[in-house]
């Protein structure tokens, strides 16, 4: 029994079930936006084309989080760029965009191979991550944790009805571009928790998950928050054990906390829609 | 107290829209010198077939698109203007909202606040004051706590009519509120028009709906491509003037022999016309009879 107390012994695993607890957290938060915008490929676009900028900020001994920011952006700015100047449909636009710079990082990275700080931005390493980069992923978190606070709802109504939010004296394109800042951001301090070939499954599942399972916004946000932080948690502990990839055990644990919510919820899970179709037809489930 | 709800007398917002067009980045012009102005205290129906330039006339007047000549005046004010003092209130189509949105009856309402809200949108007690008044008055209070995917189609109108009730603006745009809705709901909707109206409010209406225009509608502009005729209902909505702005795009009918298709109005003969929905009955001099419950 008391082994599976040592994690909490070392500061380094309380340290890493912290951080990961935290993004987890704001990246479940953030995610109930992102499964209604239906912007799961472009939370995965960004979170690829985050790498170059990684890679050149450490090569210019800035700050990671302030490369991978402008990378994002950069990426964001031309997929809207060519969005309606070309004929071309939108998710070619996106595959083209975050492919070149996913390949341009990974290119720039196969130029250092020795450098180990920057394959755990492709992978994650949260039990190996220095203090400097912990403070980073915190202050992002704390930043869209607040931005969320203050413009949650109009953003939720620019998702729901942008007309209306004009009504409102409100600005919906204002709220496309914080909600992809935001969500560069988010994907800047997931990194280091999961990679970032899986930042996008916390940037989707929880939310995906919570929409199942509720039928109010603030609900389905709660629950989402909490799925990203326990399973952040859980994660990074499990991992002390496990000797494998915190990444994915994070990931893995979501995506079987969705499986089962997809069978089991009470309402809109597989077998509450199949008893109510039985029942809506008359015979016996 | 809540400086929007009451209204300083003397500030009524007509509404004028001078000489707009509007032409899309595609080079496509959706509407070209549209000119027509509404004074407070009416209902205007807004005529035209699909592609005529309603919706752009529509997105004009809340600003979603930029006109690239003339001007849309809102109280005296420019549109940006008008919107920061919530003047501007929209219902839209049913077809247009999300209805498996996890938000409740009265999250919805709540939203038609949003404009007399701070910046952090977070609800005092004269915002839910507003929000239950309006759900009392289209008699939704009952279902308030419900996912808005639970409603029948014609509760579904009435939670975005609450909506705009909540926000209390000058101008009131609908589009095609009576779009697959009940004869019930329809004669509810039009009642609550009628108070708005009476209020003082204007109710600018975008329908296919043509045998209820004359029922509720005190103006009709008739809309292809440009304004072709604004002004009272009696006047503007003829059959000369609808076979103008639908031409072969409407089905007409004429009794007792069946008309061909494109034929003029013919004397004698009573007129059904019929643009999707209810068809509008009109005599042989081309006054409006009334209108058929039923399709032909």
């Amino acid at each position: 029994m008391s082994e599976l107390l040592i994690p909490f012994e070392y500061d380094y695993m309380l340290r890493a079930m912290g951080i990961a607890g935290l993004v987890g957290a704001v990246a479940g938060l953030l995610s109930c936006y992102v499964v209604l915008k239906g912007w799961s490929l472009m939370g995965d676009a960004l979170s690829h084309a985050i790498v170059p900028g990684v890679v050149l900020a450490w090569l210019g001994g800035i700050p990671f989080a302030i490369g991978a920011f402008a990378s994002g952006m950069l990426a964001a700015l031309a997929m809207a760029g060519l969005r309606g100047r070309t004929p071309i449909r939108e998710d070619a636009v996106i595959g083209v965009v975050f492919t070149g710079f996913f390949g341009l990082g990974l290119f720039l990275l196969s130029l250092f191979p020795s450098n180990v700080r920057l394959q755990t931005i492709i992978f994650g390493n949260v039990l190996g991550i220095a203090d400097a980069d912990i403070i980073q992923m915190a202050i992002i978190a704390c930043v869209v944790a607040l931005a969320l606070g203050i413009w949650g709802r109009d953003l939720m109504l620019s998702l729901f009805d942008p007309v209306q939010l004009v009504a409102a004296g409100g600005n919906p394109g204002h709220m496309r571009i914080l909600l992809l800042m935001l969500l560069a951001a988010t994907a800047v301090a997931g990194l280091q928790a999961v990679g970032a070939v899986l930042v996008i499954g916390m940037l989707v599942t929880p939310g995906a998950t919570a929409y199942l399972l509720a039928d109010r916004f603030g609900r389905m946000a709660a629950i989402a928050t909490f799925i990203g932080a326990s399973t952040g948690l859980v994660g990074a502990y499990a991992s002390y054990f496990l000797d494998g990839s915190t990444g994915g055990s994070i990931v893995a644990l979501q995506a079987a906390i969705f499986v089962a919510v997809l069978v089991f919820a009470p309402k809109h899970g597989i077998r509450a829609t199949r008893r109510a179709a039985a029942k809506a037809v008359g015979t016996p489930a | 107290m809540d400086g929007a709800l009451v209204r300083p007398p003397g500030t009524r917002a007509g509404l004028s829209v001078e000489g707009v067009s509007v032409a899309y980045p595609n080079g496509h012009l959706a509407l070209r010198d549209a000119s027509f102005s509404l004074q407070p205290g009416t209902v205007c129906g807004l005529v035209g077939v699909n592609g005529s330039g309603k919706s752009t006339l529509f997105k004009a007047i809340m600003g979603l698109v930029r006109p690239s000549a003339g001007q849309v005046r809102i109280g005296g004010e420019k549109v940006q203007a008008a919107l920061k003092r919530n003047l501007v209130a929209y219902v839209p189509q049913a077809e247009e909202v999300d209805w498996s949105f996890p938000v409740g009856v009265r999250d919805v309402v709540m939203m038609g606040r949003y404009g007399h809200m701070n910046m952090l949108r977070i609800p005092r007690a004269a915002d839910r004051q507003a929000v239950d008044a309006a759900l009392a008055r289209v008699g939704m209070l009952d279902l308030a706590e419900r996912q808005i995917g639970e409603l029948s189609g014609g509760q579904r109108k009435r939670v975005f009519l609450a909506r705009a009730l909540a926000q209390g603006g000058e101008l009131l745009l609908l589009d095609e509120p009576f779009t697959g809705v009940d004869v019930t709901t329809e004669d509810a909707i039009v009642e609550l028009l009628t108070q708005l109206r009476d209020e003082g409010r204007i109710i600018l209406v975008s329908t296919h709906n043509l045998g209820s225009v004359p029922t509720f509608c005190d103006h009709v502009v008739l809309v292809n491509r440009t304004v072709l005729a604004a002004g009272p209902t009696p006047e503007v909505f003829t059959g000369p003037n609808l076979l103008r702005a639908f031409g072969g795009a409407l089905r007409q009918h004429s009794l007792p022999e069946q008309a061909k298709a494109h034929a003029p109005l013919e004397a004698g003969h009573v007129v059904v016309l019929s643009d999707d929905e209810r068809p509008l009955v009109m005599a042989p001099d081309g006054r409006v009879l009334g209108r058929l419950t039923q399709d032909l």
